[in-house]
């Protein structure tokens, strides 16, 4: 694993996938064969497991019988092959095909596998689903953990045949000698099976020849979705507990620093079912100025919450508004404050010797996460043992938030998982735990929190505005000598990660998170990045990792700037990229991550141009516009070109998406179809924070909060779309997020080559195309 | 006071205030969770349920409006969860986080009965008002083609009753646009 090693916060990962390794070879040796009981009858898409609040204690019930080599599945006498998924699920079909790489390697006869989404346990490790790194993250080790354990059963199921081992084969669920077979759940029903493998033997795990898989690659029906078409998927909000009350809050003018003054509840008294409202004391700071109305019924907490009086003190950021976090943005990029994230030497000797500069700024508003399952939690104490209920991302970060908030340890606190209704990154952070945690510890009571959805939109860990300024050194052949990028938002990582910081040329600190995709692929000569904290929007809200995080300004910034550097010398846009993707030095790429390096990039941009048929004469007002993204991250790059038709109606400024063309090389594709959901979802993202999306601050606070304001796009503003994913063997990568931040650009320069507008500002709007053509 | 009406079927009683929204009645007092809370302004179509055979959004029809009348919620929209579109909606892999689903198959039944071979604009005029955070509109209006071109299914006609155009409308709402 190399990516961002070289960065200090992903050193942090680079020990969390040693611990997944570690649980791995402790689930394969001290823990044995008879960890979990699952019973033959759960099937793939049973939930009941997680609607019964009892059963997931039952699981933990040894029982013999089981053969479960590693702790990531479990084969039991009937065959059924039980694959513990410990990503989230969210929308990502990632359970399924996780399994599908243990199957493929166990040789398990797919229609036996099922699914059970664990709780946290210290056995399964670093707990963390986001960054597109589910399948990335987990290819090798459960590639590994199959071949494990289908070595362990072709060894007993030759002694079972009385034949040799080496003569035998594994297919469909079935040892094969000859024409003789035994089943994988009559080995476990009669066999002796128990093996230790060491460490060096399972990372030495012979794995198939690409050529040789039979499920990898293949197109597959996706376990989680038949319930989700027959209202039986269970997701937080859906969690109930014996004797539990509901919860919603009321949230104080301020993120920070509010504090309640005075609650009158004497209206709310008349309501039937409501019974009283608190006032939560947090000494993790997470929801400083939260009161809680609770209530029999969360319709009867809904009709009181207005009733009910509460008067706050105001924190010191009360004020401020979306152009002053922009404004601030801005003047920290007029000074020298920030980390460098990239400082070639002679950047500025190249700039002073430049014939010519071109320099541009652009800036992107608030985006909502706005996932369509509010914030909920169940949380309850059982004997000095807490039990938290509730979906979600990044259970490594969330716990010890809930240890502080309960001031218990870590260890007495369990987090039962749950489908997610609508992830995006939102539930990477578990803040909305807290409030559950803490009233259910003041009543001694289970309770049920609920966010409405405008609590929802208010609390929400929203997409930080930014400001950016992007610069390009010419010289007298009008060669790129030169480029600065420095960019100011909102930083997730430093308020709520800091751990995952990483740190400068000049030794100060940034959030990798935040500024990756400036670290681009194309040679410019001498290279400059700053990162720059905004700390004025860290004050005003707490900025989130929204689906692709800083790739979603990074790019819109950089794509939309290469076009304007490609038009100011007169090049072809496209062949400006080309001319400027070199594979060699630092842009060489390395195995396995970015083998091929920017000529991967090259290959995509060629291919969507084919497809789009980019240069063919266009209708008036209609456009072709062309961006790339290397996805997350240099050191897992998903490479992607995307070509974006557009046309501009000049007597209203409407901008009418026609189409996107996608190309993409992610590496192996374990599920298809899968994938192609991904990029379909996150590149329709992309239109809707391209041209649909945006809140506003306003006196501290976010002022649309609900769908009658915040307009995410609709099926009747969905383009056609052409998605091509090139096919190879490399590394397989992410593709949750990166078709999400290739789409603004490549729209903003489809509207310049219609119109001839240039478009700075994220959403795209038509009174900015018209304030243009006027 | 109580009121009753019925749901999948079933004849119900509720002695809730009459303005308690449907979709709290349905979720908590009856225990049917498919019926899913998102906006509660009647704008996601999360809530989507059928009313006498029309869809509506549940988070705002107060449990007073609904006295008599015959409720079909995603559970009971075929019995054994194959209604022709739970069917496309799993051949054309429709769902991602799932969430808004139901709402979106509650509406497409609608749609069907007043559009039983929808063009694209049909669909999106009826669909629009059921938001997919996942973005999974392409495959959405797949699986309503796919349902379309299916024989019906055993219970449409028990559980979708009465379809007018002027309800259909009814139920679309204004998503705006900032384009």
């Amino acid at each position: 694993m190399n990516k961002l090693s070289h960065l200090g916060p992903f050193n942090t990962l680079e020990k969390s996938r040693q611990v997944s390794r570690r649980g791995f070879l402790i689930g394969a040796t001290s823990v044995g064969f008879t960890l979990a009981f699952m019973p033959p009858e759960v099937g793939a898409n049973d939930r009941d497991d997680l609607v019964d609040n009892g059963a997931a204690a039952a699981l933990n019930d040894a029982s013999n019988g089981v053969f479960e080599p590693t702790v990531w599945y479990s084969i039991d006498p009937t065959g059924i092959v039980t694959v513990n998924i410990a990503e989230a699920e969210m929308g990502q079909h990632i359970g399924t095909a996780l399994a599908r790489i243990i199957a493929e390697e166990l040789e398990a006869d797919w229609q036996q596998v099922a699914l059970k989404y664990v709780d946290t346990e210290a056995k399964y490790g670093y707990r963390v689903t986001g960054g597109s790194w589910s399948i990335w993250h987990n290819f090798d080790l459960l590639s590994r953990a199959g071949a494990a354990g289908k070595k362990a059963l072709i060894e007993e199921g030759a002694k079972l045949l009385g034949v040799a081992s080496y003569e035998c084969s594994a297919r469909n669920s079935q040892v094969i000698h000859k024409d003789r077979s035994i089943s994988y759940a009559e080995i476990v029903t009669r066999g002796n099976i128990s093996r230790v493998y060491s460490a060096q033997q399972l990372l030495k795990m012979p794995i198939k020849h690409p050529a040789n898989r039979v499920l990898i690659g293949e197109d597959t029906k996706a376990l989680d979705i038949p319930d989700k078409t027959r209202g039986k998927a269970v997701y937080g909000i859906d969690a109930s507990y014996p004797g539990m009350v509901y919860g919603k809050p009321l949230i104080p003018p301020t993120r920070y620093g509010a504090k309640i003054t005075a609650i009158d509840d004497a209206a709310a008294l008349k309501i039937v079912g409501y019974q009283r409202t608190i006032a939560l004391t947090d000494p993790s700071n997470t929801v400083p100025g939260w009161a809680v109305v609770i209530a029999d019924s969360y319709h009867a907490a809904l009709k009181a919450a207005p009733l009910v009086k509460v008067s706050w003190d105001a924190g010191d950021t009360a004020g401020v508004s979306e152009q002053d976090i922009l404004d601030r943005g801005g003047a920290l990029i007029e000074s020298a404050v920030g980390s460098l994230l990239l400082d070639d030497p002679l950047v500025d000797t190249n700039f002073a010797a430049a014939k010519e500069v071109l320099q541009r700024r652009y800036t992107t508003s608030t985006v909502l996460h706005f996932p369509l399952e509010p914030m909920n939690a169940i949380a309850l104490e059982k004997n000095g043992n807490w039990e938290i209920h509730t979906g979600n991302q990044w259970q490594s970060l969330t716990l010890p938030v809930y240890a502080q908030a309960l001031d218990v340890a870590e260890e007495k606190i369990i987090m039962r998982s749950y489908l997610i209704g609508g992830g995006f990154g939102r539930r990477l952070m578990g803040d909305y735990g807290v409030p559950a945690l803490l009233a259910a510890k003041a009543l001694a009571k289970p309770v049920k929190l609920l966010l409405s959805r405008e609590d929802d939109s208010r609390f929400d860990s929203v997409r930080s505005p930014s400001v950016q300024d992007v610069s390009m050194a010419f010289d007298q052949q009008q060669q790129v000598i030169g480029m600065q990028h420095h960019a100011a938002a909102g930083w997730p990582t430093e308020v709520m990660a800091p751990g995952f910081l990483g740190t400068g040329t000049n030794g100060e600190k940034y959030d990798p998170f935040s500024i990756s995709g400036a670290n681009h692929w194309y040679s410019v000569g001498s290279h400059r990045v700053r990162a720059i904290s905004n700390d004025l929007a860290n004050k005003t809200f707490r900025p989130g990792w929204l689906r692709s995080v800083g790739p979603g300004w990074i790019n819109w910034a950089l794509e939309s700037f290469m076009d304007e550097a490609a038009h100011k010398v007169g090049i072809d846009p496209i062949t400006f990229r080309l001319k400027h993707l070199i594979s060699r030095g630092r842009n060489k790429g390395a195995a396995p991550n970015s083998v091929g390096g920017a000529n991967r990039l090259v290959r995509v941009l060629r291919q969507v141009a084919q497809n789009a048929g980019w240069g063919q004469d266009l209708p008036v007002d209609t456009g072709m516009g062309v961006a790339t993204t290397f996805g997350q991250e240099r050191d897992m790059p998903t490479w992607c070109g995307c070509v974006a038709l557009v046309h501009v109606d000049r007597k209203t400024g409407k901008i009418s998406l026609q189409k996107l063309s996608l190309v993409l090389d992610a590496g192996t594709i374990v599920h298809p179809d899968g994938a192609l959901a991904q990029t379909e979802g996150a590149a329709l993202w992309g239109v809707s924070m391209a041209l649909h999306e945006g809140a506003k601050f306003v006196n501290g606070e976010v002022e649309d909060t609900n769908l009658n304001t915040y307009t995410p796009l609709r099926m009747s503003d969905v383009p056609a779309m052409d998605i091509e994913f090139i096919e190879n063997n490399y590394q397989s990568v992410g593709l949750g997020e990166p078709a999400t931040t290739v789409v603004a650009p490549a729209i903003g320069n489809a509207i310049f080559n219609a119109v001839g507008v240039r478009l700075r500002h994220l959403p795209m709007t038509s009174a900015a195309v018209l304030a243009e053509l006027v | 006071m109580s009121l009753s009406f019925s749901i999948n079927g079933q004849p119900v009683r509720t002695a809730l205030t009459s303005d308690t929204p449907l979709l709290w009645v349905i979720r908590d007092e009856l225990d049917l969770k498919g019926t899913k809370y998102g906006c509660g302004i009647g704008q996601c179509g999360a809530c989507t349920v059928h009313i006498d055979g029309v869809a509506a959004r549940s988070c705002i029809t107060p449990v007073g409006a609904i006295k008599n009348k015959t409720i079909t919620t995603i559970e009971g929209l075929d019995g054994d969860g194959e209604h022709k579109l739970q069917t496309a909606w799993i051949e054309a892999q429709a769902p991602q986080c799932g969430y808004c689903q139901s709402g979106q198959i509650m509406q497409a039944a609608s749609l069907l009965k007043s559009y039983p071979q929808p063009t694209d604009a049909q669909i999106d005029q009826v669909m629009n008002g059921n938001l997919c955070r996942c973005m999974a509109y392409v495959r959405i209006r797949k699986a309503i083609k796919i349902a379309a071109t299916s024989l019906p299914s055993s219970s449409q006609q028990l559980s979708d009753q009465h379809p007018t155009q002027a309800s259909i409308k009814s139920s679309i709402s204004s998503t705006g646009s900032k384009v």
